[in-house]
């Protein structure tokens, strides 16, 4: 199997009806989630990328070659969808009821022009790659969710394509299907342009490199996916994410970071191995915060000095070092929370999802 | 068949049943009548007359022929008319389904006077060597005029309920549009093709105001099995009948196809 070259994606666009004005792109080989509300232009631009829909102005090139391009001064271009080499997955996994699931992978090779046994071959491949080989002779009907996913995903690799389009890949699935997929997104995406739409925070932390957040079809932020999320500056991004992500390497049963904390957790997915990267994943609400050292002996006890003090909703949240807290206006008020002070953050080992990175 | 106790169904109360029986009775009352009028001691003989037998071959061969055609002309006209947003299309659409609501003599007159020798297209197609009007041919335009919008309209329903996001996926797989239109939209919209034409078919075989009209009634050429059963009404009422009968069984036979046809898959 002959390595797909990963393109680059530039794409800037206005759609007047749909309220979207949008710049962003891709270089060869990251992955970018699109995060954002409901109705804030994602699915436009997965469009746009995709050739369902034309920009009413702007330019869409992948690898330099344009794609789409219209707009006053701008000699018009159009490339339709199946000569883009973009690949495109959606929540439904949408696999061809009337054939097999080998011969759903094998579409994308015999559209190419590949003779039957060189598209069974590779459909064999990409079945082996996301881990569901055996289920070549099914009808998708007899698939579960999860596995339906797998194919299709299986399917959208056959394709070769530069860019993968990715929408909300896992928001159709039984959570307890999902850390697996993931984990296997993970390293079927590795070194391939993916533009990933998603909901979850820890979709775009563990799958993708940069995070854009798009709302009310504007780019608002963009940046490395672990600082976006854990730093967010616009308000979603600030909604969905604002979560705590402490980096490290699993030892024990703690991530410790470089600052020498240990957070102690519980693996989700795979576990990790000792000397593994991993993450440790947990909500600011979830953490309290005590001026003493407390008494008994909490698990993860971060001592810290508190930096920032903002309001986020109808809390207070602090910030100290790597790790947020939300604390009631009326607790921040009680501790006398102000930049400066010592404090001591506590969590449950139980609130703390760790993933391997 | 197992008794089945009757669930109680908030939406339908016990007095709609009455008229929905009266109904149904209406419909098949009339098939019983004729079954019951049957001459059975003569039945074979009167169904396999030479005249009986040409009509019953002319009739399946101009159904099937204008089944055919109704698939090469409809088939694109569904596909156009639920997949593409060219401006007027509502309005052909409503137009293209005239034949359904149009007495079926009147689009014998329009044919005739777009096919026949002094119509429209009259003199362009006796240039070609054909004379339209009033032959075997005549009895497939017309056969097709009025058959095509059932297969266009089941056809369109079924590409609509199908949608179009397998046919997105297929595209973005690299298919072009001819794969697509092959590979994905075809098998998926298969059931209500198959019904579609089975309704074709048997419209075509009942089909008999446009072809008395624009074909005429020559025996072996243009006489299809509802003019023969029109004609020996007036002097053999029992051959009528028979004949009456082959063509409800027909009907019924062809009303499984369909049934067969909406639950595959």
């Amino acid at each position: 199997m002959t390595a797909t070259r990963a393109g680059a994606l530039e794409l800037e666009a206005q759609v007047a009806d749909r309220g979207v004005d949008v710049a962003l792109t891709v270089a060869p080989g990251e992955t970018v989630a699109l995060l954002g509300p409901n109705g804030a232009g994602k699915s436009t631009v997965l469009s746009l990328a995709a050739g369902l829909l034309r920009p009413d102005t702007g330019r869409v090139a992948l690898d330099g070659r344009v794609l789409a391009a219209s707009g006053p001064g701008a000699a018009r271009a159009w490339v339709p969808p199946h000569d883009r080499h973009v690949a495109l997955m959606a929540q439904d996994p949408l696999l061809f009821p009337h054939l097999t699931v080998r011969d759903n992978v094998a579409f994308a090779p015999r559209s190419r022009g590949a003779g039957r046994a060189e598209a069974r071959d590779a459909a064999h491949h990409w079945l082996a790659e996301v881990g569901v080989a055996e289920l070549a002779d099914r009808r998708p009907a007899q698939l579960s969710g999860g596995q339906a996913q797998r194919v299709a995903v299986a399917r959208a690799l056959a394709a070769e394509p530069r860019l993968l389009l990715l929408d909300e890949p896992m928001a159709a699935l039984d959570v307890a299907v999902t850390p697996a997929l993931r984990q296997t997104l993970r390293r079927v995406l590795a070194g391939r342009s993916v533009l990933l739409v998603t909901h979850d925070a820890l979709d775009a932390l563990l799958l993708a490199d940069t995070v854009v957040v798009v709302d009310g079809g504007r780019v608002v932020e963009r940046g490395p996916a672990a600082e976006v999320l854990a730093r967010p500056r616009s308000d979603f991004a600030a909604r969905v994410a604002g979560l705590n992500l402490l980096r490290g390497t699993w030892r024990g049963d703690a991530v410790h970071t470089a600052n020498g904390l240990a957070v102690h957790g519980r693996a989700t997915g795979p576990a990790p191995a000792d000397g593994d990267p991993a993450v440790a994943v947990f909500s600011p609400s979830a953490v309290s915060v005590f001026r003493e050292p407390p008494g008994g002996s909490p698990r993860n006890a971060l001592a810290s000095v508190v930096t920032d003090v903002e309001p986020h909703g109808d809390r207070i949240r602090l910030r100290a070092g790597e790790v947020s807290a939300d604390v009631t206006a009326q607790a921040a008020a009680e501790l006398d929370l102000a930049p400066g002070a010592r404090v001591t953050f506590t969590v449950k080992a139980g609130e703390v999802s760790v993933y391997r990175l | 068949m197992t008794a089945r106790r009757a669930r109680p169904e908030p939406g339908v109360p016990g007095w709609i049943h009455v008229p929905a029986l009266v109904g149904a009775a209406f419909v098949l009352l009339p098939l019983v009548a004729v079954v019951s009028r049957v001459e059975w001691g003569s039945f074979l003989e009167l169904v396999t007359s030479e005249a009986s037998r040409d009509a019953l071959v002319l009739s399946l061969q101009t159904s099937a022929a204008s089944t055919v055609l109704c698939l090469l002309l409809g088939v694109p006209m569904a596909v156009v008319l639920a997949r593409t947003e060219l401006p007027g299309l509502g309005v052909l659409r409503s137009l293209v389904l005239l034949p359904l609501v149009l007495p079926p003599v009147v689009g014998g007159i329009a044919l005739l006077y777009t096919f026949g020798r002094r119509g429209l297209l009259g003199e362009t197609v006796e240039a070609l060597g054909f004379q339209v009007a009033f032959s075997t041919v005549a009895v497939v335009l017309a056969q097709t005029f009025v058959a095509l919008p059932f297969l266009v309209v089941s056809l369109e329903g079924a590409l609509r309920t199908a949608g179009r996001r397998y046919e997105v996926v297929a595209a973005s797989l690299g298919a072009r549009p001819t794969t697509v239109f092959r590979r994905v939209t075809l098998p998926l919209v298969l059931p209500g093709l198959v019904s579609g034409a089975v309704l074709s078919f048997a419209r075509a075989l009942g089909e008999f105001g446009a072809t008395i009209t624009f074909a005429g009634s020559l025996q072996g050429v243009t006489r299809t099995l509802p003019l023969e059963i029109y004609l020996r009404r007036e002097t053999d009422a029992d051959a009528a009948v028979a004949l009456s009968l082959v063509l409800v069984v027909v009907a019924v036979v062809v009303i499984g196809f369909a049934r067969q046809g909406r639950t595959a898959l």
